[in-house]
C-alpha cells in the first residue's frame, strides 16, 4: 500500500515547517513526517529563542540596523571562512524578509528585553521562546491543509539515480507503510543525540557527552542520504559543544542548564590542575570553545570555581553551586584532592595582579607567572564560601550535511542536482556553516532555505 | 524550604524558570520574577497572584510535562493563589471556609435564601406576600427600605472590612524589597491593567483552553461578568441616592438609570457566569486547580444567581411572584456580600494589589 503527495518533508522543526507551509502555499499538497512524539516536535527548534536577519533599519524589536554586510563580516569570522559565499550571502540577502514572512505565518516578536543576551540590534525575539513559534508554525500549516504525523520514523528512503521516489516507514502512518511524493524536503536535524555516531570521532568520551536536544536527533534520514549517493558537507568529525552543568539530563536540558560563570572565576579538571586561560575572549566566544576544552579533559569533567563575591555577576542557575566554607571541604564535596585544590588556588591567588575588573570589555585583571594564564578578569579566590559548578560537554549540534544550491536542491556526488530532493535548515547548515556558531543563525539556515526549499519543491511537483 | 509543599514547588518552579526566561515576554510574572535571584513566601504569593492562568507559558513551555522537569506554572500558581486565601483570610479562625469552598457557599446561600423567604412569609400576610404590589415603594410593603438598608449595610460593611484586612495582610507580606506606601501612578496603573484584563491574552493572542488553539472567550466571558457586577453595584448605588436625596422610591420605571444600568449589568451577570462555567468545564485540566472546582463554581453560581433573580424580579415585579423573588433576589444578594471575603470574589482584590506592586516595581525598575 502507498499514498502520494506533491511534497513530503521528513522532520519537524521550524525548517519543515516553513517548507511545508511555503510548499502547501505553493500550491502542493504536503505531509509532515516527524518521527518525534508531538510534544518533542520539532528537534532543536523547541529550545531556540532567537533568528538572525539583516535588516536596514530599526524596527519595533531591533534596536538599530544590521547590514548585509555586516551579517556576512560576522558569518565570516565565526566560521573562520569555512562558509560557502555565494550560499551565504544569498541566505542573508532572504533573511531580510524572513522577518516579515515569518510573522505572516503566525510567528509573534517580541522586543529584546535585556539582561538575558545582549543581541537586541541583530537577533530578533520569538515571543515565548521556540516552542511557541513552533506552536504558531504548526498551527499554521494545519489550517492550511498541510498533513502532519508524529511518531512516524523513517526507516528507509527509495531514490534511483538521485531522484526520490518513497519513503518506508517503521510503522504504518494512516495505514499506510510507503509514502510516494513528487518531492522530498528533507530537514529532519543532525545526529547529535546518536552517541553511537559520535563515538566514531570521539570514541568513548562520547559517553560523557550530554546532549542539549532531544533524544530524536538521531541523523537517520542524514545517513540515509549520503548513503545513497548525496554529497556531504561540512566536517563530520566535529559538533558545537558548549560546557553545562554536569548535572544535567542526558538529554533534552536545553538551555537553562548552561553555565557562563567561567569567566569569573577558574576552571580545573577532576586533577584539580587549571587546563585553559578562563579570560582569553569576552562572550559568545568563551562560551562556545569550553564545551571542546572540557571533552578533552579525562572523564570529560570539569569544575568551575568562584567565590561568594561573584554570585550574582550572572544569571541565576537552575543547579546551586555546590559550596564549602573552605577550599578542602568543597574539594571534599567535588571528589577532588584536596591539596592539590589547595595548591592551585593558592597559586592562582599569588599571580594575581591589580587591576580594574569590567567584565564587559578585555579588562587589565590578569595573572603573571602562572601556565596557563588568565589574561582578563583574574581576581582572588578569597571569600567564602566558596563555590563550584561541575561541567561536561553539552553537545547541541553537528555540522555534517547534504551539500545544495542556491533552490536548497541537493547536489549528488559529483556535483549533479538531485531532480527532486531538497534540504533544509540543521541537515544541510554546514553548507553555510561549516564551523562556529552565531546566536540565531541556526533558525536564520532553517527558515530561509526551509523557505526555498518548499517554494522549489512544490514547483517541481507543479510541473 | 518553605511553609507548604505547593510554595516549594513554586520555588523550584520559579528556579527553574529564572535560568531560562523564554517567557519573559508573555506576562507580569515572568518580569517579576526575574527582579528576583530568591523567592520568599511573600515573593511567591505575590507571583501566584499575578499570574491570570492564560496558559501561554504551559504551551510555550519545552519543559512542561512530559518533560522531567515537569514545569507546569500555570497549574502550581493556581494552587498556590487558592491557598493564600486561606493563608491571608480575616479573621483567620474563618480560614477554613476556603477548603471546602463549594459546600460552604452552597449552605450559606441556601440558608440565607431560605431566610428571607421564611421573614417575608413570617412577617407579612399571605395576601401581601403574594399580592400584585405596583408603583413607588412597592419592595418595602413586603420589606421596609430601612430594615433593608440596615442590613444590607451591615453585611456589605462586614464585608468591606473582611476584605481590607486581608489584603492588607497580602500587601504587607509582599512588601519586599520595596516598601509598603503604593503611589498613585502604579495604582492608577494597576487599575488600568485589571480593567482591560491586560495580563488575560497570552501574550497577545489569547487565553489557551481546551487545546492549543488560543481564544479570547474567557477575557470576554470575565469581561462580562466584572462590568455586569459593577453596573448592578451602580443600579443599587443610584437608586440609594434617588431614595435618600430624590426622596424617589424604588420600583423605577424601565428607562429610569437605575433600571438601566442593573438591566444591563444582570444580562452580563447571566452570559459572563455561564461563559465562565462552560470555558472551565471544557478546559485542559492539565492547566487547572481542579480540587477547587467547588470554590470557582461556587462563585460563579452566585453571581449567576444574583443575575438571574435581579432580573426575573425585574420582568415579574408587577405580577404575584414579585414577593417570593423578590426574597430570593435578597437573599442571592446577602449571600454573595457575606461571603465575599471568604470565596473566589478574593481573586480580584489579591490580584489588584500584585498589579500595584508590579506597576511600583516596573517604576522603581526604570528609575522613575
Amino acid at each position: 500500500m502507498s499514498s502520494k503527495y506533491d511534497v513530503l518533508v521528513i522532520g519537524g522543526g521550524n525548517a519543515a515547517l516553513c517548507a511545508a507551509i511555503s510548499a502547501r502555499r505553493g500550491g502542493a499538497s504536503v505531509l509532515v513526517l516527524e518521527g518525534a512524539p508531538k510534544f518533542y516536535r520539532g528537534g532543536n527548534t523547541r529550545h531556540t529563542r532567537n533568528m538572525r536577519c539583516a535588516h536596514d533599519a530599526a524596527t519595533e524589536i531591533l534596536t538599530g540596523p544590521y547590514t548585509e554586510e555586516e551579517f556576512w563580516e560576522d558569518l565570516l569570522r565565526v566560521t573562520g571562512g569555512e562558509t560557502d559565499e555565494v550560499l551565504a550571502r544569498h541566505m542573508i540577502r532572504e533573511s531580510k524578509d524572513i522577518l516579515n514572512w515569518i510573522v505572516e505565518q503566525g510567528v509573534r516578536w517580541q522586543p529584546s528585553l535585556g539582561g538575558t543576551l545582549s543581541l537586541g540590534r541583530t537577533n530578533s525575539f520569538f515571543l515565548g521562546g521556540g516552542r511557541a513559534m513552533l506552536n504558531a508554525l504548526y498551527l499554521t500549516a494545519e489550517r492550511l491543509g498541510v498533513a502532519v504525523e508524529y511518531d512516524a520514523e523513517v526507516a528507509d528512503l527509495a531514490i534511483e539515480d538521485g531522484m526520490f521516489l518513497a519513503a518506508r516507514l517503521e510503522r504504518p502512518v494512516r495505514g499506510e507503510t510507503e509514502i510516494r511524493a513528487t518531492s522530498l524536503v528533507a530537514a529532519a536535524g543532525g545526529f547529535e543525540a546518536n552517541i553511537e555516531w559520535l563515538k566514531q570521532y570521539w570514541g568513548e568520551a562520547a559517553d560523557n557527552f550530554l546532549i542539549r536536544g532531544t533524544p530524536y536527533n538521531r541523523g537517520s534520514i542524514l545517513k540515509m542520504l549520503l548513503d545513497k549517493g548525496v554529497q556531504e558537507v561540512g566536517d563530520p568529525t566535529q559538533c558545537h559543544a558548549v560546557a553545562i552543568d554536569a548535572r544535567a539530563p542526558k538529554f533534552d536540558g536545553g538551555i537553562i542548564t548552561r553555565h557562563d560563570s567561567v569567566v569569573f572565576g577558574i576552571v580545573v579538571n577532576k586533577h584539580a590542575q587549571r587546563f585553559y586561560d578562563e579570560g582569553e575572549d569576552i562572550w559568545p566566544k568563551r562560551y562556545a570553545i569550553w564545551g571542546r576544552l572540557v571533552a578533552a579533559q579525562p572523564d570529560q569533567i570539569a569544575y568551575i570555581i568562584f567565590d561568594s563575591t561573584v554570585v550574582t555577576s550572572f544569571m541565576p542557575t537552575l543547579f546551586p553551586p555546590i559550596a564549602g566554607q573552605t577550599v578542602a571541604e568543597l574539594a571534599g564535596k567535588l571528589e577532588l584532592d584536596p591539596a592539590a585544590l589547595e595548591k592551585t588556588i593558592t597559586e592562582f591567588n599569588a599571580a594575581v595582579r591589580p587591576g580594574t575588573f569590567d567584565h564587559t570589555i578585555l579588562d587589565d585583571c590578569r595573572t603573571e607567572g602562572i601556565t596557563p594564564p588568565k589574561t582578563h578578569w583574574a581576581r582572588r579566590i578569597e571569600t567564602p564560601p566558596y563555590l563550584a559548578y561541575p561541567v561536561r560537554p553539552g553537545i547541541t549540534f553537528t555540522y555534517l550535511g547534504t551539500r545544495v544550491n542556491k533552490e536548497a536542491r541537493m547536489l549528488m556526488k559529483g556535483g549533479k542536482p538531485s531532480a527532486n530532493m531538497f534540504a533544509a535548515g540543521e541537515i544541510m547548515a554546514g553548507n553555510v556553516l561549516g564551523k562556529g556558531y552565531a546566536a540565531g543563525m541556526g533558525m536564520t539556515i532553517g527558515s530561509v532555505f526551509g523557505r526555498i526549499a518548499g517554494r522549489e519543491a512544490a514547483k517541481h511537483a507543479r510541473n | 524550604m518553605h511553609g507548604t509543599r505547593i510554595l516549594d514547588e513554586a520555588d523550584r518552579l520559579m528556579t527553574v524558570c529564572n535560568s531560562c526566561r523564554y517567557c519573559e515576554g508573555l506576562c507580569a510574572v515572568f518580569p517579576a520574577m526575574e527582579m528576583r535571584r530568591a523567592f520568599s513566601d511573600g515573593d511567591l504569593n505575590y507571583l501566584a497572584n499575578l499570574c491570570h492562568s492564560c496558559g501561554a507559558c504551559y504551551v510555550d513551555c519545552q519543559f512542561s510535562p512530559p518533560h522531567e522537569f515537569d514545569v507546569n506554572v500555570p497549574k502550581t500558581l493556581a494552587v498556590a493563589r487558592a491557598e493564600s486565601y486561606a493563608a491571608y483570610a480575616w479573621p483567620q479562625a474563618l480560614s477554613g471556609a476556603f477548603a471546602r469552598n463549594g459546600l460552604v457557599i452552597s449552605i450559606i446561600a441556601a440558608l440565607s435564601m431560605a431566610a428571607f423567604i421564611l421573614g417575608f412569609a413570617a412577617l407579612n400576610d399571605r395576601s401581601v406576600l403574594f399580592g400584585v404590589h405596583t408603583g413607588p415603594g412597592a419592595f418595602y410593603k413586603l420589606m421596609p427600605h430601612n430594615a433593608m438598608a440596615v442590613l444590607f449595610s451591615a453585611a456589605f460593611l462586614y464585608a468591606i472590612l473582611a476584605l481590607v484586612m486581608s489584603m492588607r495582610a497580602f500587601w504587607r507580606d509582599i512588601g519586599a524589597p520595596i516598601g509598603n506606601r503604593a503611589d498613585s501612578g502604579s495604582i492608577f496603573q494597576a487599575i488600568r491593567d485589571a480593567g482591560e484584563l491586560r495580563y488575560l491574552h497570552g501574550g497577545g493572542v489569547g487565553c489557551y483552553n481546551e487545546d492549543d488553539k488560543p481564544t479570547d472567550r474567557r477575557k470576554l466571558y470575565h469581561h462580562l461578568t466584572f462590568y455586569g457586577f459593577i453596573l448592578c453595584f451602580a443600579a443599587t448605588s443610584v437608586a440609594t441616592l434617588y431614595h435618600y436625596l430624590l426622596a424617589r422610591e424604588a420600583p423605577y420605571p424601565w428607562w429610569d438609570l437605575p433600571v438601566v444600568l442593573g438591566t444591563l449589568g444582570g444580562i452580563g451577570l447571566i452570559i459572563g457566569p455561564i461563559g465562565l462555567f462552560t470555558a472551565k468545564m471544557r478546559r485542559d485540566p492539565a492547566l487547572l486547580d481542579e480540587s477547587r472546582y467547588g470554590m470557582d463554581v461556587g462563585f460563579i453560581a452566585m453571581l449567576f444567581l444574583t443575575g438571574v433573580t435581579g432580573m426575573l424580579l425585574l420582568i415579574l415585579r408587577e405580577t404575584a411572584a414579585m414577593g417570593p423573588l423578590l426574597a430570593l433576589h435578597l437573599g442571592a444578594v446577602f449571600a454573595l456580600f457575606i461571603t465575599m471575603p471568604y470565596g473566589k470574589f478574593v481573586h480580584g482584590i489579591y490580584r489588584f494589589a500584585a498589579l500595584v506592586r508590579y506597576a511600583q516595581e516596573r517604576r522603581s525598575e526604570g528609575g522613575t
